[in-house]
Order: structure tokens, then C-alpha cells, then sequence
């Protein structure tokens, strides 16, 4: 079976350390703020300004002036910090936040990432992902393996227009967790009942299979 | 009356001089701190052929969604512009030219362009159509493109208390592209929900300082949200 968007999220969650300063995409990188293990600290980074990202506000607690990189509005939560754009992108293009967690629509086997763009639809802008995959270190990209008719989004050279060249090494699917290396993709871990098979079938880009690949668990 | 008294009592003494084919510099995230009392009077105005350079362009009929709905803007820089079909319209239809650029990027070009640096580099868009054009250069090993600053004829600010010399404190998130808008004007415009007499703001918590700022009005506009979320108890 694939994984589930809840079951991605639960995944990456395991990535997270305690004191890591993390941004989280919109989509299922969003998703990751349900699965903080409760014996860890983390602080979500929101690019509009604010490190220390609380969850929503209840109705009374609602303020225009306290939203998130999507617009939503929030809370800010304890030892929170409110800066400007310019302060907010340091952080980020300075290599300061630990751990950043992104969609995509393709990724190739040299670390290129395509994420914002598809020419022929209606173009509404990168806001702040290029500097995201410029500034960090440590990224995980959440996509999908395949479109429906199984066309692989796991290439030798993205085919749409790059968020970012070269900065990407860990890739986690609806089906596998990867990392690039060298000009491949390093197959690490499976999603349960997903066979190795299927997941050669639609990886289109150089795929290296080790000895040691485990199978994903949930609980 | 002091010299360095900034507050001016109306809306058309705010945006004195303001004309066609300027470049206007816009604070605001979304909604988010938008100058929604001075974008209005732009509209009043009805100057033409303006350059818009604020991260986002509102949305349809609020923010600089007026401005787009009287075609009043021919050029935006932007970081981001879903949320607004007039804008997807008169794109599609050539009439309005667009300049998507990194939010970090556009960030940084209105901070440099206040501070007097002409252009800097960045690793942002290095290997995608953002390069295109632009300079490039390695720096300990790693490829930077060169980004050119941004200065406004006029620079429109949103803030939450301002004081009569123009020093500016922001609200919460809806200090965002404000302060670096505010460096980048050569006439920074500030609406103020309170305006209060000089003293009375602490000097260390001010996050804009007055000497950016030539003029102060009260701001009146109600505050609109984008994404109403709510945790249910």
C-alpha cells in the first residue's frame, strides 16, 4: 500500500530532533506539525515572520495582524519571535533553520528540485521556495512517486522549470525513502507491502538498490 | 510646530506628488499590514502606469486588487500573486507585465536599495529562469547570482502606532516587507492606527526609525483576513 498524506507527514516527523528550528512547506510538509513527537521541542519557522509558530487561534483569539506563510491566521507559541521579511529570509538563506520540509513536482538524480512552475498553467509565483532550497542544509522533499498513469516523477533531468539546482538529497514518496547521491537515487526504505519491483517501475532516473532497504512501520 | 513633525491631516496632502509611471513600494504579506487607506487614495488619484513592488497584489476589489480592478498598475514585482483573477486576467491578456522574484530576493533588494548598496549576490535561483540574464559568481565553492536593488518614488507603510517624527512600531506578523519598504521610498508614507506625540514611545522598542519616514496619517481601514482558521474548543 502506499502512504497515506498522514502517514508522510508521520514519517518525516521522524527526522525531527529536539531544538531543531524547522520550516514546513504548505501541503503535507504542514502536515508534519501533527506528528512532533511529545518528548521533543521543535519551533516552526513561518517565512512572513515568526519563529515559534503556534496552532490556530480559538474564535475570540482570531487578529488579521497574526498569520502564517499560508495566510492562515495563528498563535504564536511560548518563547515565539515576530521579525521582518528581510530578518525572516537571513534565517532562511543563512543556513540558520535545522531542518526544512518541502512538496515538489519532480526531483532528478542530481539533486534538482521542480516545484513551482508548469508552463501552460497559470503561473502564480515561487514566493519563498527558491530561497528555502538555496539556504539549506538539511531538506526533505514530500512528493509523489508517480502521476496516475504511472509516469515517474523521479527523473535523470526535471523536465519543468527548477525551484533550485543541486540541493536536494533526501526524497520521501507515497511509496519509498530516498536520498541522492552521486548522480542516483539510494532506495533506503520501502512503504509496507510496496515492492521493490514496483518502485524500479516508476523511478525513472538512476535507482541503486542496496542490500539493506527496510520496510517502513506505523503503529 | 517641530520640524521634524511628519503628520500630515489628509489623505491627499499623504500622497502629494504621487504621479503616472512611478514605482511604488508596497509593505504587506496577503492582507496581512497592507496600507489599504493610502492604496485607496492612489485609486482616488487614479494615477496610471504605476510599478508595484509588493511581495503580493492583494486580492480581487481589496489591497492593490483596487489598484488592478481601476488598471491603474502596468508593472508588479511580486513574489507571489495566486488569490486574484483581475491580476490572472489582465496578465494572460498582456496587459499588466510581471516580475516574479524570490520572496528572500525581493526582501533583500528593498533592504539594499534603502541602505545604498546597488546589488548583491545570492545563491536564491541560481540553475532556474531566475538567473537568466543576471551575473553569476562562485564564492567558496558556490554559485551566486548577482540581484540589482529596489527603490520606490514612494514607499507605503502600514504601521501599528507611529509617533509625530515618524518613528514606527509594527503589530505582531504584520510587520513582514514594512520596515524594509520603508528604507526603500525616496517619500515613505506611513498610515498609523495610533499616532502619539514624540516621548512617547520607547526609544530601543521603535522598529522603524523617522528618519525613513516624510509623512504619518491615521490609518482608518478595517483589517481583513485571508484564511480564517480556527481552533475549535
Amino acid at each position: 500500500m502506499s502512504l497515506t498524506r498522514e502517514q508522510m507527514a508521520e514519517r518525516v516527523a521522524r527526522e525531527l530532533k529536539d531544538g531543531y528550528y524547522v520550516n514546513l512547506g504548505i501541503g503535507i510538509p504542514t502536515l508534519v506539525a501533527n506528528y512532533i513527537p511529545d518528548d521533543i521541542e521543535v519551533m516552526l519557522q513561518s517565512e512572513n515572520g515568526l519563529l515559534g509558530m503556534g496552532p490556530f487561534p480559538t474564535e475570540e483569539n482570531v487578529d488579521p495582524d497574526m498569520i502564517n506563510a499560508g495566510k492562515q491566521t495563528v498563535t504564536a507559541a511560548t518563547g515565539a519571535s515576530i521579525f521582518s521579511s528581510v530578518e525572516s529570509f537571513a534565517m532562511i538563506r543563512g543556513g540558520h533553520v535545522d531542518f526544512t520540509v518541502l512538496g515538489a513536482f519532480e526531483v532528478d538524480t542530481q539533486g534538482n528540485i521542480a516545484s513551482w512552475m508548469i508552463p501552460g498553467k497559470l503561473v502564480k509565483g515561487m514566493g519563498g521556495a527558491m530561497d528555502l532550497v538555496a539556504g539549506a542544509e538539511n531538506i526533505i522533499v514530500t512528493m509523489m512517486h508517480a502521476d496516475k498513469l504511472g509516469n515517474s516523477k523521479l527523473l535523470s533531468d526535471c523536465s519543468l522549470p527548477l525551484t533550485g539546482a543541486g540541493c536536494i538529497s533526501k526524497v520521501l514518496t507515497d511509496l519509498a525513502y530516498l536520498e541522492i547521491v552521486d548522480g542516483s537515487f539510494i532506495l533506503r526504505e520501502t512503504a509496507p507491502g510496496v515492492s521493490i519491483k514496483e518502485i524500479e517501475q516508476k523511478t525513472a532516473g538512476k535507482l541503486i538498490v542496496p542490500d539493506d532497504v527496510i520496510e517502513m512501520r506505523f503503529s | 510646530m517641530s520640524g521634524f513633525d511628519k503628520v500630515v491631516d489628509s489623505y491627499e496632502a499623504a500622497l502629494e506628488g504621487i504621479a503616472d509611471e512611478m514605482t511604488i513600494i508596497v509593505g504587506g504579506f496577503g492582507l496581512c499590514g497592507i496600507p489599504q487607506n493610502l492604496i485607496e487614495e492612489v485609486a482616488r488619484r487614479g494615477t496610471k502606469r504605476l510599478t508595484a513592488v509588493s511581495n503580493n497584489c492583494g486580492v480581487d476589489g481589496w489591497g492593490l486588487g483596487v489598484l488592478l480592478n481601476n488598471k491603474q498598475i502596468s508593472k508588479a514585482i511580486s513574489s507571489y500573486v495566486g488569490e486574484n483573477k483581475e491580476f490572472e486576467r489582465q496578465y494572460l491578456e498582456g496587459e499588466l507585465e510581471l516580475s516574479l522574484t524570490p520572496q528572500g530576493t525581493l526582501a533583500e533588494k528593498m533592504r539594499a536599495g534603502g541602505a545604498g548598496i546597488p546589488a548583491f549576490y545570492t545563491a536564491t535561483g541560481y540553475g532556474t529562469i531566475v538567473a537568466e540574464g543576471k551575473d553569476i559568481r562562485e564564492f567558496n565553492g558556490k554559485k551566486y547570482i548577482l540581484e540589482e536593488s529596489i527603490t520606490g518614488d514612494f514607499a507605503l507603510v502600514h504601521a501599528k502606532v507611529a509617533d509625530r517624527y515618524g518613528n514606527c512600531i509594527y503589530n505582531a506578523t504584520a510587520q513582514n516587507f514594512n520596515p524594509a519598504a520603508a528604507t526603500a521610498g525616496r517619500i515613505t508614507v506611513v498610515e498609523a492606527e495610533e499616532i502619539v506625540e514624540p516621548g512617547t514611545l520607547d526609544p530601543a522598542q521603535i522598529h522603524t526609525p523617522g528618519i525613513y519616514v516624510q509623512r504619518v496619517i491615521q490609518a482608518t481601514a478595517e483589517k481583513r483576513i485571508e484564511f480564517r482558521t480556527i481552533t475549535e474548543t
